[in-house]
């Protein structure tokens, strides 16, 4: 069922800017695999704005709840499947330079043909997990 | 200058992975279950983040230069490769598998259960991993 999702507006427009500022001031992709793997492995003054930005985000993420109110999301205390999942993840997004911020937000938004193939693989193979996954377990997770 | 720009857009973009939703797991599965009882409302923060970067990198792309940069940094490569294909192909199915993509899994770390600092470690061993392999 489709219904009108304010917050998710309002958080896609927010991301889209946060990537429009970050080209305009500095002309980078506001990807964040690339983000986090340069801040780890990348040239040394090339670095810090980057480990900058992942401060940001988490405290830009913990702001917006303490402003809101609104709850901190419940996790998933399934520890063997974070570990598979943060694995496939991270040599998924490596491998393929780049998820669902690079890709399928910047990469699209600039027409890469790239992008666009990577975000209907990665948009495919989700779907299809989450309905084996289902199958398997029986009924949503 | 490139140390405030960091900064910055990184609190506007977590405040708006947080506010879309993206850090709640239970959500993006529910996005990704199509076949099940599908959750339609992360399609507006992919649609609306795409349409605000496409409308913001029309008018600034169209520039010399960044303000504080001396180039735009953009990906030169353009051929749709087996390394792509199989990289999005792990992703896809890890994201599945738990309901994090790299963003959110960072932006919640702020929330401080364990089990996020797992996959975020996680996830760092793979880039490792792959970056090995090239």
């Amino acid at each position: 069922m489709i219904n009108f999702p304010v917050w998710a507006v309002a958080g896609g427009v927010l991301i889209g800017l946060s990537a429009v500022l970050l080209m305009w001031l500095i002309g980078r992709i506001a990807g964040i695999s690339g983000i986090v793997w340069g801040a780890i492995a990348g040239e040394p003054g090339d670095k810090l704005w980057r480990l900058l930005f992942l401060a940001g985000l988490i405290a830009g993420a913990l702001a917006f709840h303490s402003l809101t109110g609104r709850s901190v999301p419940v996790v998933n205390d399934n520890y063997p499947l974070a570990i598979i999942a943060g694995l496939l993840v991270g040599f998924g997004v490596k491998l393929g330079s780049g998820c669902t911020s690079g890709h399928g937000v910047c990469g699209m938004s600039r027409l890469s043909p790239r992008s666009f193939a990577a975000t209907a693989v990665f948009m495919v193979f989700g779907i299809a997990t989450v309905a084996v996954f289902n199958m398997l377990t029986g009924g949503s997770a | 200058m490139k140390l405030f720009a960091g900064l910055a857009t990184g609190l506007i973009f977590g405040a708006g992975l947080a506010a879309s939703g993206m850090t709640d797991t239970a959500k993006v599965i529910g996005f990704l279950d199509v076949f099940g009882d599908w959750d339609s409302d992360l399609l507006f923060v992919m649609g609306s983040a795409v349409l605000t970067a496409a409308v913001g990198f029309q008018y600034i792309l169209r520039k010399e230069k960044p303000l504080f940069a001396l180039k735009f940094s953009l990906p030169s490569k353009t051929e749709i490769d087996k390394k792509l294909i199989s990289g999005a192909v792990l992703f896809g199915t890890g994201w599945g598998l738990y309901g994090y993509c790299p963003g959110p899994a960072i932006a919640a770390l702020g929330y401080l259960s364990p089990v996020t600092a797992v996959f975020v470690i996680s996830m760092i061993a793979g880039m490792a991993m792959a970056g090995r392999i090239r």
